[in-house]
């Protein structure tokens, strides 16, 4: 894109909601806005802090049941193995994009040179430390600190 | 599109600065764009991933995704973005002389 006056510097996303479909569009974005060298941050809450922590980000799926964009009866989506199922398929799919796995993106957006925070509050709520995070994540910040370290930053809520 | 000259040379370009011919390339081209886009003086790493790059658009038409460059290019996340700093991939298909990358990744 041409360089003009309005031209995106730099974004803060906030990655809210945990299962594939919930992390997936934040962790795009942030690695689409390195490609075009803007300056990224990822602040992640609640099950969204599932995307980097050690013990969960492996295992993360796409919800079948309550996801009404999936057009899966919930009756359907709840039988066992589903959820891993869709999860498989749309996995070999994302990979033929060359949209990687979950952790190998977290890494590719971390040597990319986004930056990667687990928020407070959500941190303090589940009882987890630092040691509980993948190496890639800078930092525990608190709202306060996200909205300073955001300052001149298009904020955006996922 | 419209024609610009490059390295002494008349090419058709984009209203971007993507070369529309390819065959219009020429490493002087290259040389002359990188220094147009920052990147200044191509070294060896930069035409590692410039030539990966054409590689790719010629057997599949397409320029590759950055993860490809990498996993089939074998050029770290980093060395890239520390080659070609504020645009990985645009930058170096426009000094590789193909088009605009048209994937989200």
């Amino acid at each position: 894109m041409a360089e003009t006056k309005d031209a995106i510097k730099k974004i803060s996303l906030v990655c809210s909601k945990g299962s594939l479909d919930g992390i997936y569009p934040a962790l795009i974005m942030a690695n689409g806005a390195r490609m075009e060298g803007i300056e990224v941050s990822i602040f992640f809450t609640f099950f969204g802090m599932d995307a980097i922590t050690k013990k969960k980000m492996n295992k993360i799926k796409i919800a079948t049941v309550g996801n009404p964009g999936m057009g899966m009866p919930t009756w359907l989506g709840a039988i066992p193995g589903m959820s891993a199922m869709a999860t498989w398929m749309m996995g070999k799919t994302m990979d033929k994009l060359d949209i990687p796995p979950i952790p190998e993106f977290i890494e590719m957006i971390h040597d990319a040179g986004g930056k990667l925070y687990a928020c407070k509050a959500t941190v303090d709520m589940f009882g987890l430390t630092m040691d509980d995070f993948c190496p890639q994540v800078e930092k525990v910040l608190t709202v306060g600190d996200f909205y300073e370290l955001s300052a001149g930053a298009e904020i955006i809520f996922t | 599109m419209g024609q610009k000259e490059i390295a002494g040379k008349t090419v058709s370009v984009n209203e971007e600065g993507y070369l529309t011919i390819h065959e219009e390339w020429n490493k002087e081209i290259a040389a002359a764009i990188a220094v147009e886009e920052g990147i200044g003086e191509l070294k060896e790493g930069h035409w590692k991933v410039i030539e990966f790059l054409q590689k790719e658009f010629k057997e599949n038409g397409t320029v590759p995704s950055l993860r490809r460059v990498t996993k089939a290019g074998g050029v770290p996340t980093k060395d890239l973005y520390a080659f070609f700093p504020g645009g990985p991939l645009k930058k170096s298909s426009k000094i590789a002389g193909l088009l605009k990358p048209a994937s989200c990744v």
